[in-house]
């Protein structure tokens, strides 16, 4: 037996723009074992509803993550809603759902984008967030933020899109799909991304469902648990909603299922956009939540199913806001994923299971 | 000038950030900003990196990630403070793991506010960064100048 050697790898690594640490056990260039350590981003955020009322909380929750920050909001105010028995109007759920998309389009390209990074095609990163620039902007021309948008808020939606404006970004999603076009084929044929890709970082279907594995890193080892199937919120209002799935397991399919998600997002932006009712977009809340009140609810976001719980007593503070935030269940896939694998295959199998530490550790 | 304020590196460290800061760095050096074209890139090695850019505030469990990579660093350095919770803690100022901003840790030259910070307040904090690796590396040349004549 080769001797056993630890690499430590993390919290500052050059593949990761977040910190993690990882210890890996190797023998000779062969990882044998894995080890996380999580905490360096640990804020203690969910403590903070004691001192911010149910309605600021939700610029708290935007916070947990920048990049599926509009995702965040809407799941707390969603649960806020359930908590308290707020109608939503129906243009603020189509709009909700949008924004959505939107940011499901804009994540799942910068991770493209890091991915690519990660197997060392760099001019394929930079397209990729060359084209989410035109998701940001729709952002910035709609809500007037890039990242925190600040548009979600219990009860409805803080802003409203106007008819015209939704006709823009659709004009302009069109745009991003030509261009998307004309990357997709690197991805997806090139030999030598496939030959870094395929096979790499196994995870199979049985696997997936002992360790609850969510999100795209599941539907790639063929498991379905997408949300949005359940046709909550907005989605209620799609004519049809079929999950992306693959049953290929490893790095190749985890590219795949988010490769395709970005054309599966825009059309449900379209659809939606082309039959929004006319109506208000907020329904303010009134009085606090009950004591003893809770409520839950989950939703898609782009890395995978995030859970939402709230519990109320009587104030306008909450008792206890619970978040269960996809990466937390996918690092123990990680795990499985990275044992027997070539070391040089780690950053790349890292960045497939679309790490957010952030939202992990809140 | 001398080449290093002409096409100054980076290191980059998330410290508690919540990623929104980070992905407007990278935003940065992307097409639409695209800081390459002036010489900046974003390395992984403290020691090659002339401007440190700290994103998020400080805990106990980063505190020391922050310092080492500081400490690792040759003089001159600039850091640079991005977004509000380097400067200041931000909203997650109260939070209980939360020491507060960078300056905590090291001492910090430029501050770049915003939640999350701009693209473009990123690159003008780099440009006043720049002004101030000078300032820093002429004080250095004097006192080894001085040095050499006693």
């Amino acid at each position: 037996m080769a001797k056993q050697t630890i690499i430590p790898f993390g919290p500052q690594h050059p593949v990761l723009p977040e910190p993690v640490h990882l210890d890996l056990v190797v023998e000779d260039e062969t990882v044998v074992q894995a080890i996380p350590r999580i905490g360096f981003v640990h804020r203690g955020l969910e403590k903070l509803v004691e001192k911010k009322d149910y309605t600021q909380f939700v610029f708290v929750t935007e916070r947990i993550c920048g990049i599926c920050s509009f995702g965040h909001s809407l799941g707390y105010s969603q649960t806020i809603e359930h908590l308290m028995g707020i109608e939503v109007p129906p243009r603020a759920e189509y709009l909700r759902v949008i924004l959505h998309e939107l940011s499901r389009v804009h994540s799942h390209l910068l991770w493209l984008g890091l991915g690519a990074d990660a197997f060392g095609f760099e001019n394929l990163f930079m397209q990729c967030w060359r084209i989410r620039e035109r998701v940001l902007d729709i952002f910035e021309k709609t809500t007037g933020g890039r990242v925190v948008l600040s548009a979600c808020n219990v009860g409805g939606t803080l802003y409203d899109i106007d008819d015209e404006t939704l006709k823009g970004i659709c004009a302009t999603l069109d745009v991003v799909r030509r261009e998307y076009d004309a990357i997709l084929g690197a991805f997806l044929n090139d030999y030598s991304v496939r030959s870094r890709l395929e096979g790499v970082g196994y995870l199979s279907q049985q696997q997936a469902r002992d360790l609850s594995i969510v999100g795209p890193f599941a539907r790639a080892s063929n498991v379905n648990n997408d949300v949005r199937c359940l046709r909550q919120g907005g989605y209620a209002y799609l004519e049809s909603f079929e999950p992306i799935m693959s049953d290929g397991g490893d790095c190749l399919a985890r590219v795949i299922v988010r490769a395709k998600e970005v054309y599966q997002s825009i059309d449900i932006i379209k659809e939606l956009a082309a039959k929004i009712p006319a109506g208000p977009v907020m329904n303010a809340p009134k009085g606090k939540p009950a004591a003893g009140t809770q409520a839950s609810m989950r939703l898609e976001q782009p890395r995978g199913e995030c859970y939402y719980y709230a519990k109320g007593n009587g104030s306008m503070f909450l008792e206890r806001m619970r978040i269960r935030t996809p990466t937390s269940q996918n690092l123990g896939g990680l795990v499985v994923a990275l044992a027997g694998c070539d070391l040089a295959d780690v950053p790349n199998i890292v960045l497939t299971i679309d790490p957010c530490i952030s939202c992990t550790e809140r | 000038m001398s080449h290093s304020s002409k096409s100054p590196w980076l290191i980059h460290y998330d410290a508690s950030s919540c990623n929104g800061c980070d992905i407007e760095v990278l935003a940065c050096l992307t097409p639409m900003y695209d800081v390459e074209r002036f010489g900046i890139i974003n390395t992984g090695n403290p020691k090659h990196a002339d401007i440190f850019l700290v994103t998020g505030s400080v805990n106990d469990q980063n505190i020391k990630v922050v310092q080492q990579i500081y400490e690792q660093m040759r003089e001159p350095k600039v850091v640079i403070a991005c977004g509000v919770c380097a400067c200041s803690g931000g909203i997650f100022k109260e939070c209980y793991n939360t020491l507060g901003g960078v300056d905590m840790a090291i001492p910090v030259d430029v501050y770049a506010p915003g939640c999350a910070v701009r693209p473009e307040a990123i690159i003008d904090a780099v440009v006043k960064g720049l002004g101030i690796l000078e300032q820093k590396r002429a004080a250095l040349d004097a006192a080894k100048s001085k040095k050499k004549e006693a």
